[in-house]
């Protein structure tokens, strides 16, 4: 044998040098693989272009879909308060409501979405390798695009009212930014768990439409009152986003520092421990769907 | 071409059996889950569909992988391709691997052919520049031009498949996995698919091929792996690799001359054989023949979806993996049919084949459509005597009686 000094195996010396990989049967929880999801971006942009291409075209109402589902939302709830006199922070009922459901339907349209898209994606996952987090991620980007059609109408709707923006506008992307970053780890959750367990997938649109009634949309946060009910309600980080959100766009009351914080470390350790989870699950997942 | 290489040592894989499904976790729901953990956990039913398998493929090899159904090909297929996780072991590869396990994966109905070649071969791991460099080449072999911008679902199967398998056959990877693929079109078309596969392997790729048409196993490859039950049963020459294979293919059904496949049949896509049996003459099943005497190959097979002009291919094949003869009902079938049970029957007249054994491989297709069972054998049987030479055998695979004649000129 060659006198090679003992160690891993090196790699071919012809250039180019080849990719290696190393499999090894193992059961403890390892980093997720970042790099190997930034290799495969291209795949990424592909699927969610896929994804944005079959919903335009088989929809009949294209592009209005993603105006249809808040606007409608929105007359029902100014319709509700109108009766019940719920308080709208000084603001038109209409762009109030409207500004709440645009961000939240971004961040529950991309969660349901990114929950549902393994099981949506077996024959990708059983017939292909690739990091398989390209998959919930790509789901997102559809429920953003939604949301940047819903947001222009947001803004012609103001122009109607004559609400005008508020300087901290431009603020706007850190809030859309921190509302994908939760959908994202509560979706990556949901979709590891849902191969895992088939009823996750028909307890989440339910817990989902409870999560909303918890969240300042329907309400500003002011109405909750002080103590363990503003402590209760900052611990859902959406009512950070929600509230941050009509803050840049309406300049009406700001969230709090220690609540944005709270939001930002929950969000954080949401989606660090959905990577790893994910991670665990993925090596197998092929198996289990 | 660089090629790469691979190396494996002690894989196996394990499957926990949850509801007749094989699937790799314990529970289905979250509710089983609980009850299940408040009971105190049962140990699950486990299935080892591979065990202790290790070989190393240095590059520029190509390797042929056979086996039966259930003998775990498909599982190392998966796990050299990293779509899932040896239970135990190491995996080491050096270079990019395609892996072809199927055609047209990630194609959408609603989009067009152009924007399906793009996103499949995306899926197959293929760089944007690669494919727009490739583009014309893909669209010319799949001969479908003039339906580049046609959403795929007004496509007809054989179209579909072929563009399909055209964007498959111009990955670029130093490893290539191949399962079954060639088993798609019509007979010129797998030709065509052939003959790529054939490009690819004198190119020195490094390819892994998995498939029961062994004639297509045994011209491609040169090294041949048998597994049996998860285990490596045989790993050298690709001719001693299919006569292993072929004598254990016999070993079940030589003596009694018929194969029943019980609960449901050995089922495929849309249909499922129930049985194959050999006849004689008088109707006995038979595994063993005179060589002047007709054999009657009776299959039975459930259809579950409704069928068109399905046709029925045996092919004879001997025990060193040359195929004598392939034939087809299709003349006499071209009718729908409804979902059900079938006996197809084919008989091979008398004072035809060598006194030598036969294996018996069966497929199910639609020509210039798609494969609806792949072919594979089913059973084997052996002639005594051959036609006009008494006991000696003839060399050749067959020994037909012809007509001859002396006449003084």
């Amino acid at each position: 044998m060659s006198a090679t000094p003992a160690g891993p195996p090196t790699p071919l010396a012809a250039p180019p040098p080849l990719r290696r990989v190393l499999v090894r049967a193992e059961r403890r929880w390892r980093l997720p693989n970042l790099a190997a999801v930034w290799q495969y971006r291209e795949l990424f942009w592909v699927l969610a272009l896929r994804d944005i291409r079959v919903r335009y075209k088989q929809t009949v109402l294209g592009v209005a879909w993603a105006i249809v589902q808040p606007l409608c939302a929105m007359i029902v709830f100014t319709t509700i308060s109108h009766f019940a006199r719920i308080a709208t922070d000084g603001v038109r009922p209409e762009v109030f409501y409207y500004s709440g459901l645009v961000v939240w339907l971004l961040f529950a349209n991309s969660m349901t979405s990114a929950g549902n898209s393994l099981l949506g994606s077996q024959h990708l996952i059983t017939k292909v390798y690739f990091p398989r987090l390209v998959i919930p991620a790509a789901s997102v980007v559809t429920a953003l695009l939604d949301f940047a059609i819903a947001l222009v109408v947001l803004l012609g709707m103001m122009l109607a009212y004559g609400t005008t923006p508020a300087p901290q506008i431009v603020l706007l992307p850190v809030f859309v930014g921190l509302g994908c970053a939760a959908a994202l780890g509560f979706g990556l959750w949901l979709s590891a768990l849902s191969t895992q367990f088939r009823d996750v997938r028909h307890i989440a649109p339910f817990v989902t439409q409870l999560w909303l009634f918890c969240t300042p949309v329907l309400y500003p946060s002011s109405v909750v009152g002080g103590g363990w009910k503003k402590v209760l309600l900052d611990l859902n980080p959406m009512s950070a986003v929600v509230e941050g959100f009509r803050w840049c766009v309406l300049g009406r009351s700001a969230p709090s520092l220690t609540a944005l914080l709270l939001a930002v470390a929950i969000i954080v350790v949401v989606l660090g421990s959905s990577l790893f989870y994910f991670q665990r699950v993925e090596r197998t997942l092929a198996d289990r769907i | 071409m660089s090629s790469g290489r691979i190396r494996t040592s002690g894989i196996a894989k394990r499957y926990q059996i949850v509801g007749n499904r094989d699937r790799a976790v314990q529970f289905n729901t979250l509710a089983e889950w609980i009850v299940k953990s408040l009971r105190g956990r049962a140990r699950p039913e486990t299935l080892w569909a591979l065990r202790d398998v290790s070989f190393e493929v240095a590059a520029g090899e190509v390797i042929g992988i056979i086996g039966h159904n259930g003998a775990g090909k498909s599982t190392l297929l998966k796990i050299i391709s990293l779509i899932t996780e040896p239970t135990r072991g190491e995996l080491e590869i050096v270079g990019r691997v395609g892996s072809l396990l199927d055609v047209g994966i990630g194609f959408h109905p609603e989009l067009s052919g152009r924007e399906n070649v793009f996103l499949n071969g995306a899926i197959l791991g293929m760089r944007r520049s690669e494919i727009t460099r490739k583009f014309d080449e893909i669209v010319a072999f799949a001969g479908t031009e003039a339906f580049l911008d046609t959403p795929v679902k007004h496509y007809s199967s054989g179209m579909y498949m072929r563009l399909a398998f055209a964007v498959a056959a111009h990955l670029d990877p130093e490893i290539l996995i191949v399962d079954e693929v060639l088993a798609v079109g019509d007979a010129a078309f797998q030709k065509k698919c052939l003959g790529k596969m054939g490009d690819v392997a004198k190119q020195g790729r490094t390819v892994l091929f998995v498939s029961h048409n062994l004639g297509a196993v045994r011209s491609l490859c040169t090294r041949g792996i048998v597994l049996s039950g998860g285990a490596m049963q045989f790993d050298g020459a690709v001719d001693e690799a299919i006569a292993r294979y072929l004598s254990s293919a016999a070993d079940r059904g030589a003596q009694d001359g018929q194969v029943t496949f019980g609960s449901g049949g050995l089922a495929f896509d849309d249909l499922a054989v129930l049985s194959v049996r050999l006849r004689n003459q008088a109707g006995e099943v038979r595994a063993l023949f005179d060589a002047m005497e007709p054999i009657a190959i009776d299959i039975e097979y459930e259809v579950t979806a409704r069928l068109r002009g399905a046709r029925t291919v045996i092919a004879l094949v001997t025990s060193e993996g040359e195929v004598a003869f392939q034939s087809t009902d299709q003349q006499t079938r071209d009718a729908e049919q409804r979902p059900g049970r079938y006996r197809t029957s084919c008989t091979i007249p008398g004072a035809l084949l060598n006194g030598r054994m036969y294996v018996v491989e069966i497929g199910f297709d639609v020509p210039s459509g798609r494969m609806l069972a792949p072919t594979r054998p089913y059973l084997s049987f052996v002639v005594a005597g051959a036609a006009d030479n008494g006991a000696a055998l003839w060399p050749g695979i067959v020994n037909p009686q012809l007509r001859w004649a002396t006449q003084p000129a």
